[in-house]
């Protein structure tokens, strides 16, 4: 079996069932390693990836259900040469001890100032409720989005 | 005794500015006692090797487990080396290249470590200003260095990179050039930017889990319903003829798959979970009366911190209560993951272990391989907080790797694995009793803690420590428990108050038979002993009459401890005497880490939904002295870390269990702090310059469960003395 997906503006085929987690394809076919497993199970946000524009938790999303959807993984924002203000801004904060969660906070970060550019601390809360960290970096996350928040804002 | 000497290697006018060495009167010993790490580890180019190109490499046995350890050790190296950060580079954890360390623990890796790093590197720098000035032809007084290229009055230069050849580093360190004054540093006490985040946040492989292998093959492990169960039966054939299936492998009840593609072993691990027929361990005792269980196991009782004066005359008010804390997990956000490759009779593993030479040994034990046949290579993983799955997954991955040799398998458990089988941190009760006198002064305090070991660790007791070694056909056993002694201590951990009381006497239960599995967690005893000795002292300021700040400080002498209590007061902007309105409310709490380490005092603002019995923790406030400070960011990133981990901690985290087993396996029943709930934190460093550099990665849980504590009294009235405070709880306390 193979599935054709669209991730980070170029098209991929796979050779991977239908019912393949998208985390798996991205982590091994593509090895893309923004995505991390955390739980399997929707519940942490570690996986994190855009759907048309939409967070989603790639580790319960079967690839048979994304044909024709583009796909955005933290490595189509930016490189650590090009990054993206979210990223910058990630760095720029120090928004990380051990980071493993960070690549589903930059996610539905990203999601929710393409939907809000100038969001409320309150309105970041909100929308990383369901993205966990274990290493207590919260609130360095929310300057962080933040500041990106802001930087963008001024270009 | 401080004098100038000369040695041959060092040549002549080596004088003031470089050559001042401190020499210690043991140096005429054989084998002198040298400070921290070096100890263990006495060669030089153990430490740090100049390459020709004039950059450095530098050793450690200490790993990163998020705490940016690796960035503040090189900026110590960088800083007596007088090169800039960019040239050094760091290798950490590695049987087969670094010094072994043990484990990465205790926050202690800055005093070890860094102590020896930065007199090693102190000494190479000595040593190639000795070769640059016989080879520059001038004294070497008028040496200058800068960026690693040492310059001589006369124009003439000459780099590191020149010198290393003739640089002979394979030679015991000595600790007798001094390091520089703290007036000096440049990159030591800069909040340096860590070198790993830039990969993190653009996806650059960071982590075990992204290491990629050619040839790489997927496994999974399948474990019982529950402790000391027996592996009866399972239809190997079933998982087998799931395509992309390359191995089913068992062991006695170790039972694991490797497939193609990572899902193939997913549904594969599923399969053979629904197949296997278990014949179950023994039942896990009743939740409900877990503390009377536990204090009815045989124990191990030690009395320590006594101190004896005459008790007065007449009647002291008496006080007493008792504490308690649940088993606690981890909770890793990544579930612990490992990479194993058996070739050639050679096993390497890739491994986010706090002690790689520690994890060596017991899988050279458990698959009877030679120690020098074993490698254990540290990679990043998901931050730990203690000891988690690390260990055991690397174990269960090699036991996949030696089933299909050639092929490296990369193994991460899944999420109920790491839950229902990571040790956690042990449940605990604490009692105490104490007298006020007519002035309201402490005149009696007596601490009881009654706990399991917090050290399970590999190599930690005789026997086996890793999990699937109990399950082998034939299987490891681990030995006798162990509790680290004081002053540092295990459960006992901070159980000596710091206060200064003319009478006291605290006795540590130590409980030996472990029904739930448990091990180190972060703080040990810490968390638990602070939590229940501070939230003591608010009880007995109560009774006095007195204000909480007030009361700690008329009882403490330590002049750094006072300077925190003060210091966070004046942040927080503590009124003394402020009363709560029901719903709102603060309360402080106080440590020195351990006895040893740094000082935290913290201020918590707490809310009360009342009827929901939802405790906000909204502001905190921390004032923290941890001596001279390496990298001032990464201090106030580990001290806020410890803040929000504990006040998840005290709000919301127990291991939940019944007698058929575990049940706390996803995030569904081991709920922890989201965004929303986060604390707005305002962090003070004293910065200590002349002072050693205390380990700060422990150090604010236990002030912050007690500042939490505290506040809800002070909010409420009612006190509540059993952790977490969950909802029911707390509408339990103000029903
Ligand atoms: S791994 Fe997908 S939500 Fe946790
Ligand atoms: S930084 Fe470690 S889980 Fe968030």
């Amino acid at each position: 079996m193979a599935v054709t997906l669209k991730i980070n503006g170029a098209s991929q085929t796979v050779p991977a069932e239908p019912d393949t987690p998208l985390l798996y394809v991205l982590r091994n076919d593509l090895e893309l390693n923004g995505a991390k497993f955390g739980c399997g199970l929707a519940q942490c946000g570690a996986c994190t990836v855009l759907v048309d524009g939409k967070a989603v938790r790639s580790c319960v999303t079967d690839i048979g259900s994304l044909a024709g959807a583009e796909i955005t993984t933290l490595e189509g924002l930016g490189t650590a040469d090009k990054p993206h203000a979210l990223q910058s801004a990630f760095i720029g904060e120090q928004a990380a001890q051990c980071g493993y969660c960070i690549n589903g906070m930059i996610m539905s970060a990203k999601a929710l100032l393409d939907r809000n550019p100038r969001p409320s601390e309150s309105d970041v809360r909100q929308a990383l409720a369901a993205n966990l960290c274990r290493c207590g970096t919260h609130n360095r996350i929310i300057r962080a989005v933040l500041r990106a928040a802001n930087e963008m804002g001024r270009t | 005794m401080t004098i100038s000497i000369n040695r041959r290697a060092f040549a002549k006018g080596f004088g003031g500015i470089v050559l001042a060495f401190t020499l210690d009167p043991a140096l005429a010993q054989q084998q002198k006692q040298l400070p921290g790490s070096l100890n263990g580890n006495r060669l030089l180019d153990a430490w740090i090797r100049i390459n020709s190109d004039g950059s450095a490499t530098v050793f450690t046995g200490k790993v990163e487990l998020g705490q940016g350890i690796v960035t503040a050790l090189a900026q110590i190296a960088a800083e007596e080396l007088d090169l800039p950060l960019a040239r050094v580079r760091i290798v950490s954890g590695d049987t087969g290249r670094t010094p072994n360390e043990g484990q990465t623990a205790g926050s202690q890796s800055i005093e070890n470590s860094g102590t020896a790093l930065r007199l090693a590197a102190a000494e190479v720098r000595a040593i190639l200003l000795g070769l640059a000035a016989a080879k520059l032809e001038a004294a070497a007084d008028t040496l200058t260095v800068a960026d690693g290229v040492i310059n001589a009055p006369t124009g003439k230069t000459i780099g590191y990179g020149e010198l290393s050849a003739a640089a002979d580093l394979h030679r015991e360190a000595t600790a007798t050039v001094r390091p520089k004054l703290a007036g000096q540093h440049k990159i030591v006490g800069q909040p340096i930017a860590r070198f790993d985040i830039p990969g993190k946040v653009t996806g650059k492989a960071s982590y075990v889990q992204d290491l990629r292998l050619p040839g790489m093959v997927h496994g999974r492990v399948v474990r019982p319903p529950r402790y000391g169960s027996t592996l009866e039966a399972v239809d190997e054939a079933k998982a087998r003829a799931i395509p992309g299936v390359i191995a089913v492998v068992r062991d006695g009840s170790f039972l694991g798959v490797v497939a193609e593609r990572e899902e193939q072993a997913v549904k594969a691990r599923v399969a053979l979970a629904e197949s296997a027929k278990w014949r179950l361990g023994p039942e896990l005792p009743d939740p409900a009366n877990i503390f009377a269980h536990l204090k009815s196991l045989p124990t191990k009782v030690e009395v320590i911190g006594v101190k004896q004066a005459p008790l007065l005359a007449g009647a002291p008010k008496v006080l007493e209560a008792t504490y308690t804390r649940p088993y606690m997990a981890h909770a890793s956000i990544g579930p612990s993951a490992a990479v194993a490759e058996f070739k050639d009779d050679k096993l390497t593993v890739w491994t986010h272990s706090q002690g790689v030479f520690p994890l060596r040994a017991e899988i050279s034990k458990t698959m009877k391989l030679p120690p020098a046949s074993v490698r254990c290579i540290h990679t990043e993983g998901s931050g730990c907080y203690g000891h988690n799955g690390a260990d055991d997954v690397a174990l269960d991955a090699a036991l996949l790797a030696r089933a299909v040799p050639g092929k490296p398998v990369r193994l991460p458990w899944m999420r109920d694995d790491e839950f229902a089988w990571e040790p956690y941190g042990p449940a605990m009760s604490m009692q105490a009793k104490a007298s006020l006198d007519g002035e309201g002064r402490i005149v009696d305090w007596n601490y009881e803690v009654w706990s399991n070991s917090h050290s399970t660790r590999p190599e930690s007791t005789t026997g086996a420590n890793v999990l699937a070694a109990w399950y082998l056909a034939e299987p490891g056993k681990m030995g006798p428990p162990t509790s680290p002694p004081q002053p540092a201590g295990g459960g006992d951990r901070n159980s000596i108050p710091l206060y200064d009381f003319p009478n006291q006497r605290v006795v540590h239960h130590f409980i030996q038979d472990m029904p739930i599995r448990v091990s180190a967690l972060r703080t040990l005893g810490a968390y638990a002993n602070v939590f229940a000795a501070e939230s003591f002292m608010d009880e007995l300021a109560l009774a006095a009459g007195a204000d909480p700040v007030a009361f700690r400080l008329a009882h403490m002498k330590d002049p750094r401890a006072r300077a925190v209590i003060e210091k966070v007061a004046q942040l927080a902007g503590w009124k003394a005497g402020e009363k709560g309105d029901g719903t709102r409310g603060r309360g402080i709490g106080f440590a020195k880490y351990k006895n040893l380490a740094c000082y935290v005092a913290v201020v918590a603002e707490v809310e009360i939904d009342r009827k929901e019995g939802n405790v906000c923790v909204c502001r905190a406030w921390c004032a923290t002295d941890a001596g001279l400070v390496i990298n001032p960011d990464g201090l106030i990133g580990q001290i806020e870390g410890g803040i929000i981990q504990s006040a998840s901690w005290t709000l919301h985290e127990e291991v939940k269990f019944s007698t058929q087993g575990i049940l706390s396996r996803d995030w569904s029943n081991y709920p922890i702090l989201t965004m929303p709930e986060a604390p707005q934190i305002a962090i003070s460093l004293i910065n200590r310059p002349t002072e050693r550099s205390l380990g700060a990665g422990e150090g604010s849980q236990g002030p912050t469960v007690a500042a939490i504590a505290n506040a809800f009294v002070n909010a409420t009235g009612k006190r509540i003395r059993d952790l977490p405070f969950h909802p029911e709880r707390v509408k339990a306390a103000l029903a």
